[in-house]
C-alpha cells in the first residue's frame, strides 16, 4: 500500500499545466531564448571528413572578421576524427552572419581516411576500419539459458526471420545548446537545453575547471530531449570557454543539420531469430544472432549510457532455452545516446513480429499466444482489457483475407519498463502571507514535471494549484536527478510529498491550528507571526514503484495497389501506479504512441556511402509524423494507486511499431521485415516490384554467419528486462 | 499554412522573379536580353548591402528601426536582433513552422523571409497576440486541452491556427489538420492540438483517455 491520500482532491484528475500560458503567450524562455546583456552568437566548425587526421587548424583569418570576438580549436595538435560532423573548432561573434562567415575563413589541414559508414559493409573484412587498431566488428555478448541445441528438435514448431531496424534521430525541435556566462571571477552561469540540470553542472565545472559551487544552470523550459540532452556537450564547453575568453555570455544552438550528426541516434539493429514452440504455442527455444550500430564508438566503451546497441530479447517473453548473440559494428557517423526506451522498440519489433509469424503457421490467435506466453499477469490483464475495447475477436482475420485492394488489418504487440523513482530533494517555504513556494532542481521536459510540484503540494494544503509557486530548473535549488528512463515523476512526486506533509505539520504546530488545510491555511498562516516555515524533504519509499506492462493494439489500411499505410487506430491500455494528472498522461501516451509510428512508418536516417554525410538531416527528407498522420488514439489507463507512482514516458513508445507491424502483416498476408515500413517494402513485399537495395540480403545473410561465428562473452547486452 | 503573402511594396529583385516564373515561363528564352536589362535597372535603384542597412519593421503594432545585413531573415531579426523569442527556430528551411508569423494576417514562416521584404508590413508574433495579458480563445483552449507538451511547437500552431479561425470561425476538423499542415510537434501533441482549436470554435470535443482503476 502507498501512503498517498486515498481520498485525492487534485491527483488523478485533469489538471490544465500551470505553465501552459507561459507557453501559449511565448513568454516561456527556452534556453536558446536567454538574450543576457551583450550576449554573442556562437558556431561551430565541423570535419568535413568522415575519417580524418587533422595536422592543423588556422583562425587568424576567422578572427579578423568584423564582429567575431573569439575563436577556439576543440584540441591542439592533430587529431583523428572519425564521421563527419566531429568538432573542430568554434567562433563567437555579434552577429550569425559574422559567424557565418568566420566559418568560411578557418582552413583545415587534413588527411582523410578510408571510412565507413554502412553497418553491412562495415562487418566484411576489407572493409575500411573506423580505428585503425580493432576490427569493426566488437565483442559479441552472449546469454544462454537451458539447452538451445537440444531444445529445437523438440519443438512441434519451429519459425525464422530476418528482421532490422533503422537509425532513428531524436529531433527534438528545440536542438541541443546553451547561453554560457563565465565572469571574470569565474562565477558561471548557464541556461541549458538538457535534461539534466545538475549533469551540466558538473560538467563545466571540470571544462572550467572550477568548483562546482560556481557553476549555475537555469533551465525554465527545455524544447524536448528524448533521451540525448545530458551534460554541457562539446557546444557547452565551446561556448564557457569563448565566454570565459571575451568575458561575454555565448549562445550556441546546433542547426538542424548539426543535430543529424553529433548528439545521438537510437542504433540500428538486424536480427536474425529462430523461435520454437509446442503444439499449443507455448514458446520452448529461441535463438538470437543480431548486430547493430551505435556510431563510431559501437562496441567499444564509450557507447554505453543506453545508446549501445543492444537490445532486451526475447524481449517480454520466458523462454526456457535461450541463446542470444549481439555485437556492435563500429562505423564512421557519431554516437548513439539514450532514445526513448533504449533497446526496447528494437528487441520489441523483432521478438513481436516473429511471434506473430509463429501463431499464424500454429493457427493460433495473436492475442491468444499472448496470453499463454507472457509472464506478467498485469499485461495479461491488459490484453485481455484491450481484447474487449478494440473488438479484436470481430477485427481479427486470417492474414490476408481482408478484400482487396486496400486491406485492412490488425495487430497487437507488448511493452515494458521500469520508471521507478529515486533520490530528489526539496524545499517548502510557507509564508505568514498564506504564499506557498517549493523549490526543487528537477527540470520539466514538456512531461509537466513543474505542474507534477504544483498538484502534489495543492493535494497536500488542500489549496487550488495555482497558489503554489512551483519553482524548478535551477541548481541552486536541492538536487534532483536527470529526467531520463522515466523517472521524473516517480522521483519528484514524493520528495513533494514528504516535505509539504513536513511543513504542513510545522506550520500546524506553531500556529497551533489543529488542521491547517484548505480554508484554514491562511488563518494559520498568519499567526506565524514573523518567521515563515522553511522545511526540506526528500524521495522516500512507499510513494513511488517501478516496472510498468502495458499493451497496444492497431489497426491498419495498406492499399495494395501504392503501398500506402494508413493507420486507422491505435489503442493503449496502459498500467502507472497512481495517475498523478490525468491531462498530461494522456499527453504522453498520445507523444509516445505518434513518437513509435514515425518509427514503424517515416523515419530513417540516410547516409551517403560516398561522403559520409547525413543526407536527410531536415524535415523535408527526414519525415515526422505530422497532424494529418495521426490515427484516432483510444487510451486506457490502469489506475493502481496502491503501487505509488510510476513514469510512463517510455513505455508508451514500445509497442506501436511492433503493433503496427503485425497488423500490416496481418493485413496483406506477407510480411515486410524491416522499419520503417515504407510503401515501396510493401510492394516488394507483395511481390508486385523487383527487391531493392535494402533487401539485397546475400550480404546481410553473410553478416548474420560472422556474428555467429564471432567468439562471445557471457553477459547481457543491455539493461535487463523488468517483468 | 503555406500561403502566398502579396508583398505590397515596390518590386524588388526576388519579387520580379517570382513575376517571372508565373507570366513569362514560355517566352523567357527569347526576353533574356530584356530581362538583364530590366535587372540591371532594378540593381541600379535597389542596390543594398553587403553590410548593414536602416530596416523599418512594424511588429506587434510597434514601429522597431534596425540596422540589419539585407541577409538577414524576419526570424533572425526577431530573435537575435529584437527580444522577440517567441518564435522558434527548428529548421530554418520552412519545414516545421515553428517560426510562423503573421504578416497582415497571413500565417508566413519568418525563417524563409528576408526581414528587408518584410518591410511595410504588419507583423504579429506570439507576443502581440494577447497584448492585454488576456488569453484569446484559442490560447486559453490550448491549456485546458494540453495542446502542448515542451512547448516549442506551440507559438507556431498557435498562430497558424489563429489566423484560421479568423477566417473561418467554424472550421471542420479537415480544416484544422490543413491549417497547421505546416507545423510539426515532435512531443506528438497533434490530437490535443486540434482538440483545442474545435473546442476554440464552440465544437465540443471529448476526450478517449479512460481511467479504469485497477485493483
Ligand atoms: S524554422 Fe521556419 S519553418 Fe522551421
Ligand atoms: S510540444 Fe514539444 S514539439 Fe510540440
Amino acid at each position: 500500500m502507498s501512503d498517498w491520500p486515498k481520498k485525492t482532491e487534485y491527483l488523478g484528475r485533469s489538471t490544465p499545466r500551470v505553465d501552459g500560458p507561459a507557453k501559449v503567450t511565448g513568454a516561456a524562455k527556452y534556453a536558446s531564448d536567454v538574450q543576457p546583456e551583450g550576449w554573442l552568437y556562437g558556431m561551430i566548425l565541423r570535419s568535413k571528413w568522415p575519417s580524418a587526421v587533422i595536422r592543423s587548424i588556422d583562425l587568424e583569418k576567422a578572427k579578423a572578421v568584423p564582429g567575431i570576438k573569439a575563436a577556439v580549436t576543440v584540441r591542439n595538435g592533430e587529431r583523428h576524427v572519425r564521421y563527419y560532423g566531429e568538432e573542430l573548432a568554434a567562433v563567437a561573434g555579434v552577429s550569425k552572419q559574422a559567424c557565418l562567415d568566420a566559418l568560411r575563413l578557418i582552413t583545415v589541414e587534413a588527411s582523410p581516411q578510408p571510412f565507413v559508414v554502412d553497418v553491412v559493409e562495415a562487418i566484411k573484412p576489407d572493409s575500411a576500419r573506423v580505428f585503425a587498431d580493432a576490427p569493426n566488428l566488437g565483442e559479441a555478448k552472449i546469454k544462454e539459458e537451458g539447452d538451445i541445441h537440444g531444445a529445437f528438435g523438440k519443438c512441434d514448431v519451429v519459425v525464422e526471420g530476418e528482421f532490422s531496424t533503422q537509425v532513428q534521430l531524436h529531433q527534438a525541435l528545440e536542438t541541443h545548446g546553451n547561453t554560457i556566462q563565465v565572469e571574470t571571477d569565474d562565477a558561471c552561469t548557464a541556461w541549458a537545453s538538457t535534461q539534466g540540470i545538475f549533469s551540466v553542472r558538473d560538467g563545466l565545472a571540470s571544462n572550467l575547471n572550477i568548483p562546482q559551487t560556481r557553476v549555475r544552470v537555469i533551465t525554465d523550459y527545455m524544447g524536448g530531449g528524448f533521451g540525448a540532452k545530458f551534460g554541457p556537450g562539446v557546444e557547452g564547453s565551446l561556448a564557457a570557454r569563448m565566454s570565459r575568453e571575451t568575458g561575454l555570455p555565448v549562445k550556441i544552438m546546433l542547426t538542424r543539420f548539426e543535430e543529424s550528426l553529433a548528439v545521438g541516434i537510437r542504433p540500428s539493429s538486424y536480427q536474425r531469430i529462430k523461435l520454437g514452440a509446442d503444439k499449443e504455442g507455448k514458446l520452448i527455444a529461441f535463438d538470437l544472432d543480431a548486430f547493430g550500430s551505435a556510431g563510431f564508438a559501437s562496441g567499444g566503451s564509450s557507447a554505453g549510457g543506453g545508446g549501445g546497441a543492444g537490445f532486451p530479447a526475447p524481449y517480454i517473453y520466458r523462454v526456457p532455452n535461450v541463446r542470444a548473440k549481439h555485437a556492435g559494428v563500429a562505423i564512421n557517423a557519431g554516437s548513439a545516446r539514450a532514445f526513448r526506451a533504449p533497446g526496447h522498440p528494437q528487441g520489441s519489433f523483432g521478438m513481436e513480429s516473429i511471434l506473430d509469424d509463429l501463431a499464424v503457421k500454429l493457427g493460433i490467435d495473436p492475442v491468444e499466444i499472448r496470453l499463454k506466453n507472457d509472464p506478467l499477469e498485469l499485461r495479461r490483464k491488459e490484453y485481455e482489457i484491450g481484447r474487449e475495447k478494440f473488438d479484436w475477436l470481430q477485427k481479427y482475420r486470417p492474414p490476408g483475407t481482408s478484400p482487396g485492394p486496400i486491406k485492412t488489418g490488425v495487430g497487437v504487440a507488448g511493452a515494458t519498463w521500469g520508471g521507478g523513482g529515486r533520490g530528489t530533494k526539496a524545499q517548502a517555504t510557507i509564508n505568514p502571507d498564506g504564499t506557498v513556494e517549493i523549490r526543487c532542481g528537477t527540470q520539466d521536459l514538456g512531461t509537466g514535471a513543474r505542474t507534477v510540484v504544483a498538484l502534489v503540494a495543492a493535494e497536500i494544503f488542500g489549496l487550488p494549484p495555482e497558489r503554489i509557486s512551483a519553482r524548478i530548473g535551477d541548481t541552486e535549488f536541492p538536487a534532483s536527478g536527470g529526467s531520463g528512463g522515466s523517472t521524473t515523476t516517480a522521483s519528484v512526486a514524493p520528495a513533494i510529498f514528504d516535505v509539504c506533509t513536513k511543513a504542513l505539520n510545522e506550520l500546524q504546530v506553531l500556529s497551533g491550528v489543529a488542521d491547517a488545510r484548505g480554508a484554514n491555511f491562511d488563518a494559520a498562516c498568519r499567526k506565524l507571526g514573523m518567521e515563515p516555515v522553511v522545511m526540506q524533504g526528500e524521495w522516500r519509499e512507499g510513494l513511488s514503484s517501478s516496472g510498468v506492462g502495458g499493451v497496444q493494439f492497431a489497426e491498419v489500411d495498406v492499399d495494395t495497389e501504392t503501398g500506402f499505410i494508413k493507420v486507422k487506430k491505435i489503442l493503449v491500455v496502459q498500467d502507472c501506479g497512481l495517475v498523478v494528472n490525468k491531462l498530461t498522461a494522456e499527453s504522453q501516451v498520445n507523444g509516445g504512441v505518434i513518437m513509435g509510428l514515425g518509427y514503424a512508418l517515416y523515419e530513417q536516417r540516410v547516409m551517403d556511402p560516398q561522403t559520409g554525410v547525413c543526407l536527410n538531416p531536415n524535415f523535408e527528407t527526414y519525415k515526422l509524423p505530422g497532424a494529418a498522420d495521426v490515427p484516432e488514439i483510444e487510451i486506457v489507463l490502469l489506475d493502481m494507486p496502491e503501487r505509488g507512482v510510476i513514469g510512463i514516458g517510455e513505455p508508451v513508445t514500445i509497442p506501436t511499431a511492433a503493433a503496427v507491424a503485425n497488423a500490416v502483416a496481418n493485413a496483406i498476408g506477407v510480411r515486410v521485415h524491416s522499419l520503417p515500413i515504407t510503401p515501396d517494402k510493401v510492394l516488394e513485399a507483395l511481390g508486385q516490384i523487383p527487391a531493392g537495395p535494402e533487401t539485397a540480403s546475400s550480404d546481410l545473410d553473410k553478416s548474420f554467419v560472422v556474428v555467429e561465428d564471432l567468439p562471445a562473452v557471457a553477459g547481457e547486452f543491455t539493461d535487463d528486462v523488468p517483468s | 499554412m503555406a500561403q502566398e503573402h502579396p508583398l505590397n511594396h515596390p518590386v524588388s529583385r526576388r519579387g520580379f522573379f517570382k513575376g517571372l516564373g508565373a507570366t513569362a515561363v514560355a517566352t523567357v528564352a527569347s526576353r533574356a536580353e530584356v530581362v538583364a536589362g530590366e535587372l540591371t535597372k532594378l540593381d541600379a535603384e535597389r542596390v543594398q548591402g553587403p553590410g548593414a542597412i536602416p530596416v523599418d519593421l512594424v511588429i506587434n503594432g510597434k514601429r522597431s528601426s534596425l540596422q540589419l545585413e539585407p541577409r538577414v531573415t524576419l526570424l533572425d531579426a526577431l530573435r537575435n536582433h529584437l527580444p522577440l523569442t517567441g518564435a522558434k527556430e527548428v529548421c530554418d528551411r520552412a519545414t516545421c513552422g515553428a517560426c510562423t508569423v503573421l504578416m497582415d494576417g497571413v500565417p508566413v514562416y519568418a525563417c524563409m523571409i528576408l526581414a528587408v521584404d518584410a518591410q511595410g508590413a504588419k507583423i504579429t508574433t506570439i507576443e502581440g497576440l494577447s497584448p492585454d495579458g488576456r488569453l484569446t480563445k484559442l490560447q486559453e483552449a490550448f491549456v485546458t486541452c494540453d495542446g502542448l507538451q515542451c512547448g516549442f511547437c506551440t507559438p507556431g500552431f498557435v498562430l497558424s491556427l489563429s489566423a484560421l479561425l479568423e477566417k473561418t470561425p467554424q472550421p471542420t476538423e479537415a480544416q484544422v489538420l490543413k491549417a497547421c499542415s505546416g507545423n510539426l510537434c515532435r512531443c506528438g501533441s497533434y490530437p490535443r492540438v486540434v482538440q483545442a482549436a474545435l473546442q476554440a470554435a464552440g465544437v465540443k470535443t471529448a476526450s478517449r483517455c479512460e481511467v479504469i482503476r485497477h485493483v
